[in-house]
């Protein structure tokens, strides 16, 4: 569905998309991760026509954009860095107005008007919403506002980003229900977020970006894959940990952590060995740590490169100076993202396996 | 895309907003002038407006006067400034675009949208003008005839003479019957509009320079200001005739007798080439301008 090959794009000196090569798929949920100011709206503009990419070829649904953008269009319905309205006009007006900018033909005829926008915003929760203007709309009925705006020609391709901004946990679940719906009648919906747990609950693909290169793209259940270790809850933890020597990587507790490429041959062990067992999950990787460990820091952090800058008084240099330079070495990445195996296969053994020094951090699920 | 954009200005509060003060500022004038039965001496003060003490129906004439300095010009570039930075600040254009709407198509619909509110600014100033003169000065005559002659016009003095009557007077002194009125009021409101289609196209193309409307705006407006001012500079006398707002007041040939057309011509020759000069350098830039906005 969309396909780009090595777009980069350079504002002035910054390089805001480095060398990306997205491939949604037909009928993927795919979410596109990152932190702040990583690229993902500019990719996302680019995909729309709306920003022109410095280097690059992209395709969606076949046709080259922005040459051909006009064609496709028509079938893509986007959100981008939160809804637009007239403040002065209604939502129902506002919808009404952007439907008849739009090119007359392919499902957008003027006779049709009212019963597309009224679909769209009962689609969003905003069936019986009143005539007063967009200016008094809360945040979350703007959001849903700009959503029906996306849905309005029944588009193919969904191009969102951060759909649920503004909205309540009871707004966020429905928005995913409708994505759900809408890629069960065969939508493709393509999404950004740096709401990892909004991803990891909605897509299927997912695609993490660091400061303009992608540097994950999977799907999300390979990204997932156990990792080989199971987690034990115990009452006989001491027995447990003797009969498994060597095997139990962290211990806390009547909680351990074990190496153990097959779960149930574990359990079987314990069985035999007549231990009690209260709980036991194979440990899966969570998205979050994966993302933590291929990507540097948001990029609306600014630490003090150079505190000892001549402005600061002397004083205060010294302790700052201390907790600026741990900060200074975090951005180094365990390893090079360049490596274009990498992208495409993030299970390889050359990864650095998930640490969890005080037992916590697994993300667990069941044999 | 054109009608969607007239659509939005003519529910937008705004537009209305400009057009009322448009409006109001003629009324102010005309209550002020009928209640003291001071007119300004006669090439003093706005075109006609000596002339209107013996006859209200010119004052839509005395009214386009009064607009066309400085009222009209400010609001073509407060319309045409917003048109794309503006817009850009509510966010509308990215989904515009994406609609999809040309970004030509998407240009020359606020140009259309902007010359459409002057037209219609134009003709609502000139009706309410007449109402009020009418109803101020009455239709021709009754007053006492003030002036023996007048220069009209800052493009070139003419020698008129207001005679009292039941039919008005062109500037020449002639008269002209209502038809003839009615008819050189029609061509002024057109000279008018084209007028402003220099300032449209400036403002328009400061618009897709700059994020700040407000900026595009006090642009263009910075531009007539430096206009005006090399006008009135005898060293800058060699650019004179190619400055916007030279033949500004050009429209005032119109109502001589016969009409002078040759300033009415030039002036609509510069305001073609200005425009044509910012809509290219507007068009330009907006085609391949990246919407971050």
């Amino acid at each position: 569905m969309i396909t780009t090959r090595q777009v980069t794009k350079r504002f002035g000196a910054v390089l805001a998309v480095d060398g990306v090569d997205l491939d949604v798929r037909e009928g993927d949920r795919y979410g596109l991760l990152g932190p702040n100011g990583s690229g993902k709206t500019t990719l996302l503009r680019m995909l729309l026509g709306l920003i022109f990419a410095t280097s690059g070829e992209i395709e969606v649904a076949g046709e080259p954009v922005p040459r051909r953008a006009a064609r496709v269009l028509p079938m893509i319905g986007s959100l981008i860095e939160g809804p637009a309205a007239y403040g002065y006009l209604s939502g129902r007006a506002n919808l009404a107005l952007l439907d008849a900018a739009g090119p007359e033909g392919e499902g957008g005829g003027r006779r049709t008007r009212r019963a597309r926008v009224d679909e769209a915003l009962e689609r969003v929760g905003l069936g019986g919403v009143d005539r007063r203007p967009v200016r008094a709309y809360s945040l979350g009925m703007r959001q849903r506002l700009g959503l029906a705006a996306a849905l309005l020609r029944r588009p193919r391709l969904l191009i969102l980003d951060e759909p649920t901004n503004g909205l309540d946990p009871r707004g966020i679940r429905e928005i995913r229900d409708l994505l759900v719906e809408l890629n069960g009648a065969g939508v493709t919906v393509l999404l950004s977020s740096h709401l990892l747990g909004e991803i990891e609950q909605l897509c299927t693909r997912v695609g993490v970006l660091d400061r303009g290169r992608m540097v994950i793209q999977d799907e999300l259940e390979a990204l997932r894959a156990p990792t080989e270790r199971v987690v034990l809850r115990t009452p006989d933890a001491d027995r447990v940990a003797a009969l498994l020597d060597g095997r139990v990587d962290v211990r806390d507790g009547d909680r351990l952590i074990v190496h153990a490429p097959d779960a149930a041959d574990l359990n079987a062990m314990l069985v035999r060995a007549g231990l009690r067992v209260e709980e036991m999950i194979r440990e899966r990787r969570s998205l979050e740590e994966l993302v933590m460990q291929s990507t540097g820091p948001s990029s609306d952090r600014v630490d003090a490169k150079q505190p000892e800058r001549s402005a600061l008084p002397d004083g205060i240099t010294e302790p700052e100076h201390a907790e600026h330079a741990e900060h200074a070495e975090r951005p180094e990445r365990p390893e090079q993202p360049d490596h274009p195996t990498r992208a495409t296969r993030p299970e390889q053994p050359e990864q650095p396996q998930p640490v969890s020094p005080d037992g916590s951090v697994p993300e667990v699920d069941e044999p | 895309m054109i009608q969607v954009e007239l659509m939005r200005l003519v529910r937008r509060p705004r537009t209305w907003m400009i057009l009322t003060l448009l409006c109001a500022l003629p009324i102010l004038v005309a209550v002020f002038v009928a209640v003291t039965n001071l007119a300004p001496q006669p090439g003093q003060g706005p075109a006609f407006l000596s002339a209107v003490l013996s006859d209200g129906s010119l004052y839509p004439a005395a009214g386009l006067a009064i607009v066309l300095p400085v009222f009209l010009p400010v609001s073509v570039a407060v319309l045409s400034g917003d048109a794309d930075a503006g817009e850009a600040s509510t966010g509308m254009p990215r989904y515009l675009l994406t609609r999809p709407v040309a970004r030509t198509r998407l240009l020359i619909a606020k140009l259309t949208g902007t010359m459409a509110f002057v037209l219609v600014a134009v003709i609502l100033v000139a009706i309410t003008s007449y109402i009020t003169g009418v109803l101020a000065f009455g239709s021709g005559g009754l007053r006492p005839v003030a002036p023996t002659s007048s220069s009209g016009s800052i493009a070139s003095p003419v020698t008129g003479t207001s005679i009292g009557g039941t039919i008005s007077t062109s500037l020449s002194g002639t008269p002209l019957t209502t038809a003839q009125l009615v008819e050189r009021v029609a061509y002024g409101i057109g000279y008018i509009t084209v007028s402003m289609l220099g300032v449209a196209a400036i403002a328009l193309f400061l618009s897709t320079i700059t994020d700040s409307a407000l900026g595009a705006a006090l642009g263009a407006l910075a531009a007539l200001v430096t206009s005006e001012v090399l006008a009135t500079l005898d060293a800058a006398a060699s650019i004179k005739p190619y400055l916007p707002t030279n033949y500004w007041l050009a429209w005032i040939d119109l109502f001589r007798e016969p009409i002078l057309w040759h300033n009415v011509q030039r002036g609509l020759a510069i305001q073609a080439i200005y425009a044509a000069v910012f809509l290219g350098l507007a068009w330009a830039n907006f085609s391949t301008k990246d919407v971050t906005g």
